[in-house]
């Protein structure tokens, strides 16, 4: 069960370092998750500016702006960094804020691993954007680095594979440390069924992200020897298969889509509650809905595959346990509307991200069960229908519930309200133009528009324009995000309660807002009654 | 970079002009399998909308009506056993009515016994090759030249005006109508993927490996497609064009074909 932290009567006081030092060598959980959301925060910009670049040139039909080469080195390094930059450390820096404080604990169980588990981050990074710059160009092979193309890389082969290990490593640590933390120092009377959904969200991604990210080491090492040392794991001649790639690293690749979204499925039902006032309808079986999500993730990978020339018993299998993973889901769905049901709703920013996550990602769960569907998707792969599904799923769905989480608990991170007019107003220009730039994909899918190119039949010009215009406003209007979240970390805006919403559920609105450099320095002997999850 | 922002917007005009083409649906192809294939898309999506509107509809009136600002106190109850099961039981229920159907016509699919005819096609970066299996006729399809001179940065060509831009080729693959036509797929490179809507075919051309895979077109016409797996720098460059022909008419290709090819050679060896 959980241990209480002892010996806190001999901690001796003292404030955080100051400068550099603070940062460099933080173990802080609240400093780290801070350090986190930050670096994602760029992140989601580095990426977004790839966007803009694929969406000028795709705006109208004919090459203005770059060559081939160089829209597959954006569309390839777009996803790499939305994926591993944005989308799964700021879900990290979520959890190392927020799980500490939400079970009692005063840090996390391993506090040095977890600077390094950060400080990791950037310096793969650094060295995946410089690829940019070396002779060859960036990766251009497709985020997925199918062989054999993805061993006709140039210079930026080699880091491209070591930055891939280095984020599987940060991944790998942080999902050791949330396990350990989670299961070890939980407050005395939470037993694991009455943690928050977050948390159990959390325990959920951290099993799965132990499970898989290996893989993807091991896929990518073995491109690295194929490339390099003489080994013939994905090349015919030498007698391998590329299809064994396509295997492997699918098997990684689909679990790491429910990684991405686990989490939000937690925030939506931390947020939900909250703003229905009304008490997460079915908690328990919302626990069991995750798990049987997680557990199903690995036996669906060859989903991607459909098209290389599986067997029969193969596709009807994959087929069959794809589709069944919108029985779980949906009772997830089910069970949120079940939640608003009757209560007594206010619509604050985190609550209009959470309900548009319920609109928006039932879009794209819509598209994942037609893709399902294997003579259907026969036609959709590789098409924009899937590009529609999977940033339906991605943007209004995982970066929906990030913005949200932002919100929801930003006061009780900076201690002051942001400012809620103007979070409205992103909300409601994000939403807005999330639709106009992917709805029309699934249209240009099914119309017959391949992805991964830089120019198009003319017949695919009209959508095309629509969406374009829409990214540009989407990126544009997350700078008012940017602008938001720096005015309320300087200090601007009202100051925030300890429970800065109307009696929410969970021991982080028993702290002061803003939280303590140290909380829970002794473990909450009982729980109040109104934060006990059932 | 006014010389580019003005070849845009002239790009964006003449595009918008000839092409009002909003489509927003596959096509429903021409032939059997592409329309079972169709009229399962079209189920499925159908089983979608209705689910969507009973569930948005749900979602909606909830937060019409169940808001604090009309004063009312929060309910308290958060369980409900019958409404689990039910809303577990129904959605397994419509996956089964959805997968039976799509099991079906899978089976079809991969039925690819008693050919008439079998074409090896090969994928290379970036074009296509096509051998008439049994016969002396084989050739490359590469993009037409009125694409493949448009399609350069800065070549100050309209794409508007270039017909079936991006969608043509010198030499398309030509296939009598309402023969059954097996595809043996590889690739000299990287994986490339063969890909026309209108016959509902897409396979990956994988290199070292062959696939296989079917058609049977129950109408004359061009039917055009695109490689769909990216295979590098010109990815976008390299369509797929088949051409289904009367029977006749495909016989006096064939033999058209073969005649020069036999020239050829006694040329040669005179």
């Amino acid at each position: 069960m959980s241990t209480a932290v002892a010996d806190v009567g001999t901690h001796d006081h003292h404030g955080p370092e100051n400068g550099f030092r603070r940062w460099l060598f933080a173990t802080n959980h609240k400093d780290i998750g801070t350090m986190y959301l930050l670096f994602s925060l760029i992140m989601l910009f580095v990426g977004g500016t790839m966007a803009m670049v694929i969406r000028s040139e795709l705006l109208a039909p004919g090459l203005q702006f770059v060559n081939p080469d160089f829209f597959n080195q954006m569309t390839t390094m777009h996803a790499l960094v939305m994926i591993f930059g944005a989308i799964m450390p700021a879900f990290v820096g979520l959890a190392n804020w927020m799980v500490p404080l939400m079970i009692g604990a005063p840090d996390m169980a391993l506090p040095r691993m977890n600077n390094l588990s950060f400080w990791i981050l950037p310096f793969a990074f650094t060295i995946l954007l410089s690829t940019l710059f070396m002779p060859g160009g960036a990766p251009a092979g497709g985020w997925t680095m199918y062989p054999p193309l993805v061993l006709q890389t140039g210079d930026a082969f080699p880091f491209l594979i070591f930055s891939i290990h280095l984020m599987g490593l940060s991944s790998i640590m942080g999902a050791i440390n949330i396990i350990v933390t989670i299961i070890n120092m939980r407050a005395p009377d939470m037993s694991l069924l009455k943690m928050p959904m977050f948390v159990w969200s959390w325990l959920i991604t951290a099993y799965l992200l132990i499970a898989v990210m290996p893989v993807l080491a091991g896929a990518v090492t073995m491109l690295l020897t194929d490339q390099f040392f003489g080994t013939s794991f994905f090349l015919a001649a030498g007698g391998g298969d590329p299809v064994m790639y396509q295997h492997i690293f699918w098997f990684f690749g689909h679990p790491e889509v429910y990684i991405m979204i686990l989490p939000a499925f937690g925030i939506v039902s931390e947020i939900i509650p909250t703003f229905a006032r009304k008490p997460l309808f079915g908690h328990d079986s919302m626990v069991y809905a995750i798990s049987a999500i997680a557990f199903l993730s690995f036996i669906v990978w060859a989903h991607h595959m459909f098209t290389v020339g599986m067997p029969l018993t193969g596709q009807l299998f994959f087929m069959f346990a794809t589709m069944l993973i919108a029985v779980p889901t949906g009772v997830k769905i089910f069970n949120w509307t079940a939640t608003m049901w009757r209560g007594a709703m206010s619509f604050e920013t985190p609550m209009l991200f959470a309900l548009a996550f319920l609109f928006l990602f039932s879009i794209g769960g819509f598209s994942g069960v037609m893709t399902a569907i294997v003579p259907a998707d026969i036609q959709y792969q590789d098409s924009y229908f899937v590009v529609a599904h999977f940033h339906y799923v991605l943007v209004p769905g995982a970066l929906f519930a990030i913005l949200g989480a932002v919100y929801y608990w930003m006061p009780k991170w900076t201690g002051r309200m942001y400012n809620e007019k103007l979070g409205q107003i992103h909300f409601w220009l994000t939403a807005i133009f999330v639709n106009v730039t992917f709805f029309p994909m699934h249209f240009l899918g099914l119309a017959g528009m391949p992805r991964r190119i830089p120019d198009y039949a003319t017949q695919f010009t009209d959508w095309n324009f629509v969406a374009s215009i829409g990214a540009f406003g989407f990126g544009l209007s997350q700078l008012l995000f940017v602008y938001i979240v720096i005015s309320c970390m300087r200090g601007r805006g009202e100051a925030a309660t300890a429970e800065v919403w109307d009696h929410p559920k969970g021991l982080e609105w028993t702290v002061p807002s803003p939280a303590p450099f140290h909380t829970f320095e002794e473990p909450p002997a009982r729980i109040p009654a109104a934060h006990t999850f059932t | 970079m006014i010389r580019r922002l003005s070849l845009c917007v002239t790009g964006l005009l003449g595009a918008t002009a000839s092409h009002a083409d909003w489509a927003i649906n596959m096509p429903r192809g021409v032939s059997e399998l592409s329309a079972e294939t169709y009229d399962l898309h079209m189920m499925v999506f159908n089983w979608c909308v209705g689910i969507a509107i009973v569930v948005f509809g749900a979602m909606i009136f909830t937060i019409v009506r169940h808001r604090k600002s009309r004063g009312v106190a929060p309910a308290r109850f958060s369980h409900s056993m019958s409404a689990e099961v039910t809303w577990t039981i129904i959605p397994i229920i419509i996956l089964l009515i959805m997968a039976v159907p799509a099991a079906e016509t899978m089976i079809k699919i991969e039925d690819s016994r008693e050919p008439d005819l079998t074409v090896v096609v090969t994928g290379y970066q970036w074009k296509w090759h096509y051998t008439y299996q049994g016969e002396d006729v084989s050739f490359y399809s590469t993009l037409a030249r009125s694409s493949s001179e448009a399609r350069h940065k800065g070549s100050g060509i309209d794409p508007a005006s270039v017909e079936n831009y991006l969608l043509d080729v010198d030499k398309p693959l030509v296939v009598p109508k309402g023969a059954k036509v097996r595809i043996l797929l590889t690739s000299n490179d990287v994986i490339h993927s063969w890909w026309v809507p209108d016959l509902s075919i897409k396979k990956d051309a994988i290199p070292g490996f062959m696939n296989e895979t079917w058609f049977q077109a129950e109408q004359t016409g061009v039917f055009r497609g695109q490689c769909a797996e990216l295979c590098g720098m010109d990815h976008a460059y390299m369509p797929v064009v088949v051409e289904v022909v009367e029977p006749d008419e495909f016989e006096a290709w064939m033999d058209s074909e073969q005649e020069p090819a036999a020239a050829a050679i006694t040329g040669g060896a005179r």
